[in-house]
C-alpha cells in the first residue's frame, strides 16, 4: 500500500467520512444551496404572509410552472455541455401557435402533439448543426433560432388562437386530489414530473448522459477518449427543442389559447432556474433535480410577489438579481480553485 | 550518431519506429529527419531543451500532427494517423501535464468511460466501479473509484490516467513531464507503477527534465537538439555532464568569444529581487542587476529561469520575496507598473505572449510606447511611421515593410520587432527570456551585439539562454539556477563553457 | 489581375458596400419610388429619408456594440437599457410642471442618459473586474432591465406631449431629419475617439491577444470597461430617440430585438465576432443595409411582427458565409472539381 493513494485517509473517523462524502458529492453542494434557499424562502413567506405554505399554494407551484419545469430539463442538457439555448421561449410559442392552429382546423390531437414535438426537435437540430458543424457560437445560433421562431409564430397568426380541443383542456383542468389536505395535481404536472424523471435517468444511467457530462468537463479530453462528442452535442440541442415543443403543449393547455407573444423572456427565466438550481454555466456540473429546485424557487418568488400585490415585473428583477449573485459566486469559486491548484 | 545496441535489443522489434521524420511550420524546420525507436517493455527518455523538437515528435507519434516527411511504424506496420483517436486505437496512449481526464466525473468513470458495464441498457454503476477497482488494484493502487477525480491530488490523477491507458490495452504509454508537481513519495509511487507497466511489456516514453529521475528509471535515452537527433544512449554508459552537453550543445566557434569584463564592484544596482518564490517552479532566488551590467541566467529547463524573470518584471506575482528598484523597495503587480519603472520583459513565448500576429510591424513596435503614454496622447501617424522605420533600420528587420502583419515574419525578425517595442520605451532594465531561440546564426550575433551595445550605454540586461557559450559571451556575471534555486553568481571571465556546464548539470542534492 | 483592382477588392468595405448597393438597386427596380425625394416646406421626404431617420437608434446601438465586440465581448442588454432610458426621460417630463420647456427636456435627457451610462458601467464592472462571461453579465441586465423600466413607468406606457422632445425623432433641421444628425454626430465622435486617440489601436490589441497586450503594458481592464460604458451610453441616447418617435415609453417594446440587429450590422460590416480589428465605417454600412432590408420587408407587405424571421435568415447566411467550415466545404468542392487533393498544412498549436 502506498502513502499517496491513501490520501483520503485510512485512519477512519468522522472527519474521514466527511472528507469522503465531500469528495464523492462535491457537485451536489450547489444543489443543497438551492434547497436551502427554497426552504428559507418558504419559511420566510409563511412567516410574513401566514397562509403561504398551504396545499393549495404548493400545488399551484407545480401547476403554474409545469411548462418552465419541462423547459428547464431540456436547458440543463444544453448547459451541461457548456452551451446555451436562447430560443426555447420562442419555440414554445411557435409550436403552441402551430398546434392551436392545426387544432382549430380540425386535425386530431394524436397528430398535432407529435407534430409539435417534431417541430421543436427540428428547431433544436437547426441550432445544434449551426453550433457543431459550422462553429457558430451557441448564443448567436440560438438567438437566430429565437428570432426565426418568433417570426414564424406570428406568421401562423398575428393574434391569439383559442383552443377548444377537450383533450388539451383536460390536461390542465383535471385536478386529481390526493395526499393530506387538498393537494392536487394535474396531468400537466404529472407530465412535467415524468420529464424530470426521464431526464434524471438519461443523465445518470446512459452512456449518452455520461458523455454530456464528459463534454462539459473537458470537451477535448472527451474527444480524445473516443466519445461521440459531435453527435451528443447535437442531441442535447434536439432534446432542448423537444422540451420546448412539449412546453408549448403544456402552456397552451395552461392558458387555453396560444398567443404569439408567449414566452418572451422565458428563456431567461429558464436559464436562471437552471443556474440557481446549481448547474454551472461552464458545463460539466449540475443535476436535473437541481433545476427542478430552481424552478420552484422561481415559482415561489413569483407567488410571493403576487401575494405582495406589487408589480409583476419585480419577479424578473428579483430573479435577475438572484441569477447575478449565483453567477458571481460561481465565478469567484472557480477563480479560487484555479489559483489554489497551481 | 551514437546508436548503441546490445544483444537483447537487436533481437526485439521496436513497438514504435520513426524514420526520417521531418516537420515544418512555415519556413521553420522544427523536426529534421529524426529517427527514433521505442522497444517494448522499456522505459525510454526523450530529452532536449525547449525548442529541441520533443513535443513535435510526440505529436507525430500520438497522431496530433502528420509529419511532412518520414515514416512511423507501429508493431512493424507503417501507420498514418489522421487523429489522436487513430493513435489511441493503435495502442499509443499519452498522459500530459494537463491531465486529459474529466475532473467532474468519478475515478471509476474516468477509467472506464465509454466502456461502462451495462444491465438492461442502463449503466450498472456497482459493476462499473467494481471493475475499475480491479484495474486500479492491478497496478497496486488503492483509490476509491467512487470519488470525484478533481478531489484527488495531481499525482493520483496521473495514476488514474495511466490506469485508463492500461485498460484500453495500450502498448505505449507516453508520460509528458509527469513529475513536475510531485513530491518524493509520489514520484516513488509513479516509478513503481511504471515498473509494473514495463513488466507487462508496455513501453513507457518518459519525457522529463529531471536528470536524476531519468537516470533512475530509464533504460535508454534519446537526445534531440534544434530539431535534430543527437543520439540514442544507455544511461549507464553516459556521464551526466556529457548528457547535458549533448542537450545544450557547445555552439560553433565562428565568432570570437569576446567576453565582457567583470563590471566594477561598486556599480549601482538597477533591479534586485530577494528571496523570490513563485509557484512550484521558483523556490528561492536572490539576484541583483547593476546598471550597465549584463547578467546571464543559465540553467536547465525547469530550473526556474522564466519564473524568476516573470517575477522580476511584474508579469507574475511572486508568492514571497521582495523587489527593489534602484535601491528602493518596489511593488510590481502588473507589467504596466514594471514598465512605469523602466523594467521590460521579452517573453520566451514570442508567438503567443509577444508579437501580436495580426497587427502590423508598425503597430507592434509602437504598442508599448502608446500604452505607456496613455489613451489620450496618441502618437501621430507620421511619428508612428518614423519610429517604426527607424527601428526597422536600426535592428535590420526584414522585410523592411512596416505595414506587414508581424505574424508573417521569421522568428528572428519577430524577436527584433519585440525588442524594438521594448527599446522604444527607453527602459532601464531589459529582461530577455531566450531571445535567440530558433533564430539563425546571423541574427543571433546581431542580437548579442545589440545587447552589448545597450549595456555599454547604461542599460541593465538579464539574459536568459539555454546556450551556455552565448550566456558567457554576452554576460558580465552569470547566475546559475538549479532545481528552482539560484545557487551561484560568478563573473563570466572566470568561467569556461565546461565549468559552467558542470555547474548547471550538477545533481541537485550536491551543493 | 490588375494589382490595384486586387487591392481594391480586398478592401474590407468592398463587400458590405456592394451588398448595400445591390439591395438599393433591387429595391429601386421593384419600386422606382424608392429613391424619390420630395420637398415640402423646405424639408426632404422619401423612403431614403425614412431610412436615414429610422436607422438612428440602431446606428447608436451598433456603434457601441462594435466597441464591445472588438474586445471579444457582447452586450445583450442594449434593448433593456433603451427601455430604461426612455422610461426615465418620459417619467421625468410627465411629472414636471413644464413639459414643454426646453430645459425640462434637456434635464430629462441628461438624467436618462446618465442612468444608461451607469448601467453600462455596471456591465463593464462585471466583465472587466469580476470576470463574468460577457453573455451572462449582460443577459442579467437584459432580464432585469425591462422590469426596472416597467417599474419606473409604473406598469403603464407613459405618454407625453412635449414639442422639444418630439423634435428629436420627428423634427427637421436644415431639411434633413434631426435624428440623422444625431447619428452623424455619434459616428463622428466614436470615429474620432478611436482614431485620434489611442483607443482604437489599444482596443484592437486587447481584442486580438489580451495576454500579449497585458505584457506590453496595455491597461486592458480599463479599455474593456470603457467599451461597455460606451455601449450603455449610446443605448441611452437610442432610447431617447425611440421614445421620442412614439412619444411614449413602452418598456416592453422599446429596443426589442435590437441586440440582434446590432450584432448583425457589426458582422455585416466586417468586424469579426472573435474580436480584434474592427471598423466603424463597416458598421455604418451594415446599419444602413439592415434598415434598407427592413424597409424592403415592410414594402413587401410582411407584418412587422414577422420580420424577425427574415433577419434570422440573414444572420444565418452571414454566419455560414463567415464560418471556416463553409470555406473548407467549398475548398473540398473546388478540389473535387479540379480533380486533385490538396494537403492542408498542419498548424502549430
Amino acid at each position: 500500500m502506498s502513502a499517496i493513494t491513501a490520501d483520503l485517509g485510512r485512519t477512519g473517523g468522522f472527519a474521514d467520512t466527511i472528507q469522503r462524502f465531500r469528495s464523492r458529492h462535491a457537485s451536489w453542494v450547489p444543489v443543497f444551496a438551492a434547497v436551502v434557499i427554497l426552504v428559507a424562502m418558504l419559511i420566510g413567506a409563511q412567516a410574513y404572509f401566514g397562509n403561504f405554505v398551504t396545499p393549495r399554494v404548493l400545488s399551484a407551484l407545480l401547476l403554474d410552472n409545469a411548462y418552465l419545469l419541462i423547459l428547464a430539463v431540456g436547458m440543463t442538457f444544453v448547459i451541461l455541455t457548456g452551451g446555451i439555448d436562447l430560443s426555447v421561449g420562442a419555440v414554445m410559442a411557435f409550436t403552441g401557435m402551430l398546434g392551436a392552429s392545426m387544432l382549430s382546423q380540425g386535425m386530431p390531437v394524436a397528430v398535432v402533439i407529435p407534430v409539435m414535438l417534431v417541430l421543436g426537435a427540428l428547431m433544436g437540430l437547426f441550432v445544434g448543426v449551426l453550433v457543431q458543424y459550422f462553429g457558430v457560437q451557441p448564443f448567436i445560433a440560438s438567438l437566430a433560432a429565437m428570432f426565426a421562431a418568433r417570426g414564424l409564430a406570428f406568421m401562423v397568426s398575428l393574434s391569439s388562437i383559442r383552443v377548444e380541443e377537450p383533450a388539451i383542456l383536460w390536461l390542465q383542468s383535471t385536478r386529481m386530489q390526493g395526499g393530506p389536505g387538498s393537494f392536487y395535481i394535474t396531468p400537466t404536472g404529472i407530465l412535467a414530473l415524468v420529464v424530470v424523471v426521464v431526464g434524471i435517468l438519461i443523465l445518470q444511467f446512459t452512456r449518452f448522459g455520461r458523455t454530456i457530462y464528459a463534454i462539459g468537463g473537458n470537451e477535448q479530453s472527451a474527444r480524445l477518449m473516443g466519445l461521440p462528442v459531435v453527435r451528443t452535442k447535437l442531441l442535447a440541442y434536439v432534446i432542448s427543442g423537444v422540451c420546448a415543443g412539449l412546453a408549448g403543449v403544456v402552456f397552451t393547455a395552461y392558458t387555453g389559447a396560444s398567443y404569439p407573444l408567449n414566452g418572451i423572456g422565458t428563456e431567461l427565466d429558464t436559464i436562471a432556474a437552471v443556474v440557481i438550481g446549481g448547474t454551472l454555466l461552464t458545463g460539466g456540473s449540475g443535476f436535473v433535480l437541481g433545476s427542478m429546485i430552481g424552478v420552484f424557487v422561481y415559482g415561489t418568488i413569483k407567488t410571493a410577489i403576487s401575494f405582495l400585490g406589487v408589480d409583476q415585473s419585480w419577479t424578473r428583477i428579483t430573479i435577475g438579481a438572484l441569477l447575478l449573485v449565483f453567477v458571481v459566486v460561481q465565478r469567484l469559486l472557480v477563480a479560487r480553485t484555479a489559483r489554489t491548484s497551481r | 550518431m551514437m546508436v548503441r545496441m546490445d544483444a537483447r535489443e537487436a533481437a526485439v522489434a521496436p513497438v514504435v519506429e520513426v524514420t526520417g521524420a521531418t516537420v515544418r511550420f512555415g519556413a521553420e524546420t522544427v523536426l529534421d529527419a529524426v529517427d527514433f525507436r521505442l522497444l517494448p517493455g522499456e522505459v525510454h527518455s526523450l530529452m532536449g531543451e525547449n525548442g529541441a523538437g520533443k513535443s513535435t515528435l510526440i505529436k507525430a507519434i500520438t497522431g496530433a500532427l502528420g509529419p511532412d516527411a518520414g515514416t512511423i511504424r507501429v508493431g512493424g506496420e507503417p501507420v498514418h494517423f489522421a487523429s489522436p483517436a487513430d493513435a489511441l486505437a493503435a495502442g499509443i496512449s499519452a498522459v500530459y501535464q494537463e491531465i486529459d481526464l474529466l475532473p467532474n466525473l468519478t475515478v471509476g468513470e474516468n477509467v472506464l468511460l465509454g466502456r461502462e458495464s451495462r444491465r438492461f441498457g442502463a449503466i450498472d454503476w456497482r459493476e462499473t466501479h467494481r471493475r475499475a477497482a480491479e484495474i486500479l488494484e492491478g497496478l497496486g493502487l488503492e483509490i476509491d473509484p467512487r470519488t470525484r477525480l478533481s478531489g484527488h491530488s495531481l499525482a493520483v490523477q496521473q495514476l488514474v490516467a495511466i490506469a485508463r491507458a492500461i485498460s484500453v490495452d495500450a502498448r505505449v504509454v507516453i508520460l509528458d513531464e509527469p513529475t513536475s508537481s510531485l513530491d518524493l513519495d509520489e514520484v516513488a509511487e509513479l516509478f513503481r507503477v511504471i515498473r509494473e507497466l514495463t513488466a507487462r511489456g508496455v513501453a513507457v516514453l518518459f519525457v522529463s527534465h529531471f536528470l536524476d529521475q531519468v537516470y533512475e528509471i530509464c533504460d535508454r535515452i534519446t537526445v534531440l537538439r534544434g530539431g535534430r537527433l543527437i543520439g540514442e544512449y544507455v544511461p549507464a554508459e553516459l556521464l551526466r555532464i556529457d548528457l547535458v552537453e549533448k542537450m545544450l550543445g557547445r555552439g560553433a566557434d565562428e565568432m570570437d568569444v569576446h567576453q565582457r569584463d567583470d563590471a566594477a564592484a561598486s556599480v549601482p544596482i538597477a533591479l534586485a529581487g530577494r528571496g523570490l518564490v513563485s509557484g512550484a517552479a521558483l523556490l528561492d532566488a536572490t539576484l541583483t542587476i547593476g546598471e550597465g551590467e549584463v547578467v546571464g541566467l543559465a540553467g536547465l529547463l525547469g530550473s526556474g529561469r522564466s519564473e524568476l524573470a516573470r517575477a522580476l518584471t511584474g508579469v507574475d506575482r511572486p508568492d514571497a520575496g521582495v523587489l527593489e528598484v534602484r535601491g528602493a523597495p518596489a511593488h510590481l503587480p502588473t507589467p504596466r507598473r514594471a514598465i512605469g519603472q523602466g523594467i521590460v520583459y521579452s517573453s520566451e513565448n514570442r508567438r503567443t505572449e509577444g508579437i501580436i500576429g495580426d497587427l502590423s510591424v508598425q503597430d507592434n513596435i509602437t504598442l508599448a510606447l502608446q500604452a505607456d503614454r496613455g489613451i489620450l496622447h496618441r502618437l501621430g501617424n507620421a511619428r508612428r511611421r518614423e519610429l517604426a522605420m527607424s527601428w526597422i533600420e536600426a535592428l535590420d528587420i526584414r522585410p523592411a515593410d512596416p505595414d506587414r502583419p508581424a505574424g508573417t515574419l521569421s522568428g528572428g525578425n519577430q524577436q527584433k520587432v519585440l525588442l524594438a517595442r521594448l527599446l522604444a520605451l527607453s527602459p532601464r532594465v531589459l529582461v530577455l527570456d531566450e531571445p535567440t531561440r530558433g533564430i539563425d546564426v546571423g541574427a543571433k550575433v546581431e542580437i548579442q551585439r545589440l545587447v552589448a551595445d545597450l549595456a555599454d550605454n547604461g542599460l541593465s540586461v538579464l539574459f536568459i539562454s539555454a546556450e551556455l557559450e552565448e550566456v558567457l559571451r554576452v554576460s558580465n556575471r552569470v547566475a546559475v539556477m538549479r532545481g528552482g534555486r539560484l545557487v551561484d553568481t560568478i563573473p563570466a571571465e572566470s568561467l569556461t563553457v565546461d565549468s559552467l556546464l558542470a555547474l548547471v548539470a550538477r545533481p541537485e542534492d550536491e551543493t | 489581375m490588375n494589382p490595384t483592382l486586387k487591392r481594391f477588392l480586398a478592401h474590407r468595405l468592398v463587400w458590405p458596400i456592394t451588398a448595400l448597393l445591390v439591395l438599393v438597386i433591387v429595391n429601386t427596380i421593384a419600386r422606382p419610388s424608392f429613391i424619390s425625394i420630395t420637398v415640402q416646406n423646405g424639408q426632404l421626404y422619401g423612403p431614403l429619408l425614412d431610412i436615414l431617420r429610422n436607422s438612428a437608434p440602431l446606428m447608436l446601438v451598433a456603434l457601441g456594440m462594435t466597441l464591445v465586440i472588438a474586445t471579444r465581448g457582447i452586450d445583450l442588454s442594449v434593448g433593456a437599457i433603451m427601455a430604461v432610458s426612455g422610461a426615465v426621460a418620459l417619467t421625468y417630463i410627465s411629472a414636471s410642471p413644464a413639459p414643454e420647456d426646453l430645459s425640462t427636456v434637456l434635464v430629462a435627457i441628461a438624467l436618462a442618459v446618465f442612468v444608461a451610462l451607469l448601467l453600462g458601467v455596471w456591465n463593464g464592472f462585471l466583465v472587466a473586474v469580476v470576470g463574468v462571461q460577457p453573455i451572462i453579465a449582460t443577459l442579467v441586465l437584459m432580464l432585469a432591465g425591462r422590469g426596472v423600466a416597467l417599474l419606473i413607468t409604473g406598469g403603464f406606457i407613459t405618454t407625453i406631449t412635449s414639442a422639444p422632445y418630439r423634435f428629436m425623432a420627428q423634427g427637421y433641421l436644415v431639411g434633413l431629419p434631426f435624428a440623422f444628425y444625431v447619428s452623424v454626430i455619434a459616428i463622428v465622435i466614436v470615429a474620432v475617439l478611436q482614431r485620434r486617440t489611442a483607443l482604437g489601436v489599444l482596443t484592437e490589441a486587447v481584442g486580438i491577444n489580451p495576454e500579449a497586450s497585458r505584457l506590453a503594458g496595455v491597461r486592458s481592464r480599463g479599455i474593456i470597461w470603457g467599451a461597455y460604458a460606451a455601449s450603455g451610453l449610446l443605448a441611452g441616447f437610442a432610447g431617447i430617440l425611440y421614445s421620442s418617435n412614439i412619444m411614449a415609453a413602452d418598456a416592453n417594446a422599446a429596443g426589442l430585438y435590437i441586440e440582434l440587429d446590432a450584432i448583425l450590422a457589426v458582422v455585416l460590416g466586417g468586424t469579426s465576432l472573435m474580436g480584434g480589428k474592427f471598423t466603424i465605417a463597416g458598421t455604418v454600412v451594415g446599419v444602413f443595409t439592415i434598415q434598407t432590408l427592413k424597409s424592403t420587408i415592410t414594402f413587401l407587405g410582411v407584418p412587422p411582427a414577422v420580420s424577425p424571421l427574415f433577419l434570422a435568415i440573414v444572420v444565418v447566411i452571414v454566419v455560414l458565409v463567415q464560418s471556416p467550415r463553409t470555406r473548407s466545404l467549398f475548398a473540398k468542392g473546388a478540389d473535387a472539381v479540379r480533380g486533385g487533393t490538396r494537403r492542408t498544412a498542419e498548424v502549430a498549436s
